[in-house]
């Protein structure tokens, strides 16, 4: 049963629009703020969205819309709700649902159409968005009566949160919002006779499982985005303290896992930790729990982990021997899994593998720093881990695409699930700000922080005025290094060092910032981030902070796109300071 | 990894607008190649069936499979690959046909279990129901003629045993694969 919203009168066998309806039953679902741009096709919404108890917001384009509804559901884990027009309203919407459905994320997306009788004529701001979304959604639906308006955004729902989440685009044309009917709402548990979202595991499967895991003498764990998904955070520390199998984590997986845990080894891929990729490459059984094995996170395939047996645990059986060839898949939710696999587990040391993993440890554990000296440069190392001592390691943080993104993950250690969001598998630079915009409407108590580069920003930093308007206070670290980073660094190892198009004028973000009436700090040395880290805290309002960093520093260590997990570029020592590498200096305990 | 061959399934899906689109798509999406796509009613009202033909590995067929199971308008997908089964495809063909070349192209029809379906001073259109390999030979045989115009459906399939899809509780099938 949906519970009843207490502000919201019953007017089921009532006559109404099918505008109303659309908010009848967003309410219903249980929406409290969502995220749009109005416009002529759903002006009748609009109009009638004043009577019910939901909160707009007033986005600057509807990219950010589809972001933010993006932001909101990674970091609450409920279905993000975004609204606009047709046409350019609904296909400017595309990068974020396409953003959401790489990274399974649950939304739903409400756009206007043109009136029934125009579909097909190339009306005014027509445009086909079920066939354009077609691809990029779980599903998406044409809904051009005012009957069909209920049901449809109750299966969308439905469709978005369970199975393997999605976003699902509902396109309402505007004869359906204009005309009335009886508002009719079934509670009964939907059944689609060609959905079928929950997959039991197979016992012969998880008793081959188990047979790997007690035969295993070098055994890694893959946490993935799954974990956070099906909360099994508590349910993967109980299995691995159990049986003391080390766990690597994909780059939507950082948290899922704690990362002061022990056993966690950190982020694996291309780049990922060194030595968790040549535990990879060592291993004798993987088991990947709730991950799709990314062309990021293997490398070479042909090279990719040989002397690994390989379990599988994954929701959707789709993705099992997509990439990678398994030897046990398990289809099934992560914790239900892991908790079946738990009681036939034994208590396990496994001394000689967790030792030879610290041996190869060594020296390259020198990202484990506490304080690094002030040597009068900024690198954005040193901003990421300032930020995350100085918060403590505990806001939620949302990046944005490229150098700063993977620094991130490297430097910002996450405790907790929902406290990382970025975009994974899309990679869409832009995601950020309006990401953490409804990130910290999903969760106003939490310091959220954005961390982008100078490049990212500037795609969606029009959304800095919907802070405004809306008053709701998120802080930017802008890493600016006046390059698109990620792509000059490939340049400069893969394209002779030929700069081509990656030089970057930024406007003076400091005015920016104040231009909307917000806070803008600038930073460009290490001895000035924790003052500014401080006061963006403390003060009122959305802070742009602008990290003036080292311009040609390069994210290391990497695996070349294709090239062997194992082997990947170091950070090169500098000519002559062979002992002095600024980033890596390990400095004392605070 | 097992050989490439031609693939067909049976895929049974609903019959609501825009669902042979989603089937189209995801095949263009996935780079699955279709060599032949039929649709047309089924013995249940609301329910549509499919034949697709496509070349794939045994690996490459589990996810074809599976990401048609993840549609939400597909109910019941079937591999028919290697069960008994009945393969048809129809083909209309006019060729040129004088007097004199009337009874031997008759009798090729014969020979084909085609028949002559209209015919004309200096043509005949032949119709041929059969497997795709049979409406081949009766082209290549024909050929010498002079094609003037060929058209044909896609490959239509059945089972010969009597397969019970109850499509309105279809039973997904356990998501074991081929890995061993």
């Amino acid at each position: 049963m949906t519970p009843a919203n207490p502000k919201l009168e019953n007017r089921i066998g009532e006559s109404l629009s099918g505008s109303q309806i659309i908010w009848e039953a967003l309410v219903r679902e249980g929406v409290e703020v969502c995220f749009g741009y109005p416009g002529g096709a759903i002006m009748p919404a609009y109009d009638a969205m004043i009577e019910y108890p939901i909160h707009h917001v007033l986005t600057r384009h509807e990219q950010g819309a589809s972001h933010m509804a993006d932001g909101y559901a990674r970091a609450s884990g409920q279905v993000g709700v975004c609204i606009a027009t047709s046409g350019p309203g609904a296909t400017n919407l595309v990068t974020g649902i396409a953003t959401a459905m790489l990274d399974s994320i649950p939304m739903v997306c409400i756009t206007g159409q043109v009136p029934s009788q125009l579909i097909g004529s190339d009306a005014f701001q027509e445009t086909d968005i079920t066939g354009c979304t077609l691809p990029v959604t779980k599903h998406n639906y044409l809904v051009t009566e005012p009957e069909q308006v209920a049901p449809t955004i109750r299966e969308a729902f439905y469709i978005a949160r369970s199975g393997r989440p999605g976003p699902v685009l509902v396109d309402i044309t505007k004869d359906a919002q204009q005309r009335s009917c009886v508002f009719e709402w079934n509670d009964d548990e939907i059944v689609l006779p060609g959905y079928r979202p929950d997959y039991a595991p197979l016992a012969e499967q998880l008793e081959e499982a188990v047979e790997l895991i007690k035969s295993a003498k070098r055994p890694i764990l893959f946490s993935g985005h799954g974990v956070v998904k099906s909360q099994a955070t508590e349910t993967l520390v109980e299995f691995v303290e159990k049986t003391k199998i080390p766990v690597a984590c994909t780059l939507l997986g950082l948290g899922g896992f704690p990362a002061s845990h022990p056993h966690n080894l950190g982020m694996m891929g291309m780049h990922g930790e060194t030595w968790v990729n040549r535990a990879i490459q060592d291993a004798d059984l993987i088991i990947a729990v709730g991950m799709r094995f990314d062309d990021r996170v293997t490398g070479n395939l042909k090279t990719y982990a040989q002397t690994a047996k390989k379990i599988h645990i994954e929701l959707d059986p789709a993705e099992i021997n997509k990439n990678v060839r398994v030897d046990v898949p398990i289809v099934g939710d992560a914790r239900a899994v892991l908790k079946e696999l738990l009681p036939h587990l034994d208590d396990c040391d496994r001394p000689e593998w967790l030792a030879y993993i610290d041996e190869i440890k060594g020296d390259s554990a020198v990202r484990d720093i506490k304080n690094l000296p002030d040597l009068g440069k900024l690198y954005a190392a040193h901003v990421i881990h300032d930020l995350y001592r100085f918060t403590k390691g505990k806001a939620l943080v949302v990046t944005d695409v490229g150098q700063h993104q993977m620094w991130e993950a490297q430097y910002y250690k996450h405790d907790y699930p929902r406290k990382l969001l970025t975009s994974g598998g899309l990679g869409t630079m832009g995601f950020a700000l309006p990401a953490a915009i409804g990130a910290k409407f999903a969760e106003p108590d939490d310091s959220v922080w954005v961390i982008c580069g100078d490049g990212g920003f500037q795609m969606t930093q029009a959304e800095l005025s919907t802070c405004a308007q809306e008053g709701i206070k998120v802080n930017v670290a802008i890493i600016n290094n006046g390059f698109l980073g990620m792509v000059r660094q490939c340049q400069e190892f893969f394209f002779g060092g030929r700069y081509v198009a990656t030089p970057l004028l930024s406007p003076d973000f400091v005015k920016i910032a104040e231009a909307h009436s917000l806070t803008g700090i600038r930073v460009e040395k290490r001895s000035e981030v924790e003052a500014a880290v401080r006061k963006a805290e403390a003060t009122e309002g959305t802070v742009v902070i602008d990290f003036r960093v080292e311009q040609e520093d390069a994210v290391y260590p990497m695996v070349p796109a294709g090239a062997t997990l194992g082997d990947m570029i170091q950070r090169p020592p500098k000519p002559g300071d062979h002992d002095h590498n600024p980033i890596f200096e390990t400095g004392e305990d605070e | 990894m097992s050989q490439s061959v031609k693939r067909t399934f049976a895929v049974f899906v609903e019959d609501k607008p825009g669902v042979l689109n989603r089937v189209a798509s995801l095949f263009r999406r996935r780079s699955f190649n279709i060599d032949s796509l039929n649709v047309g009613a089924t013995q249940e009202a609301g329910v549509s069936r499919m034949t697709i033909v496509c070349e794939a590995d045994e690996d490459k067929a589990r996810r074809i499979e599976a990401n048609l199971y993840k549609m939400v308008n597909v109910l019941w997908v079937d591999d028919i690959t290697h069960k008994q089964s009945i393969n048809r495809v129809l083909a209309l063909i006019k060729v040129n046909c004088n007097r004199e070349q009337r009874d031997e192209i008759l009798k090729i029809c014969d020979v084909f279990r085609a028949r002559a379906i209209d015919m004309s001073p200096d043509r005949v259109t032949i119709e041929i129901t059969g497997p795709q390999d049979k409406v081949e030979g009766l082209v290549s045989v024909l050929r010498p003629f002079g094609i003037l115009e060929l058209v044909q459906t896609g490959t239509v399939a059945m089972t010969r045993g009597i397969e019970k899809h109850d499509l309105a509780h279809p039973t997904v099938p356990a998501s074991r694969n081929s890995a061993a």
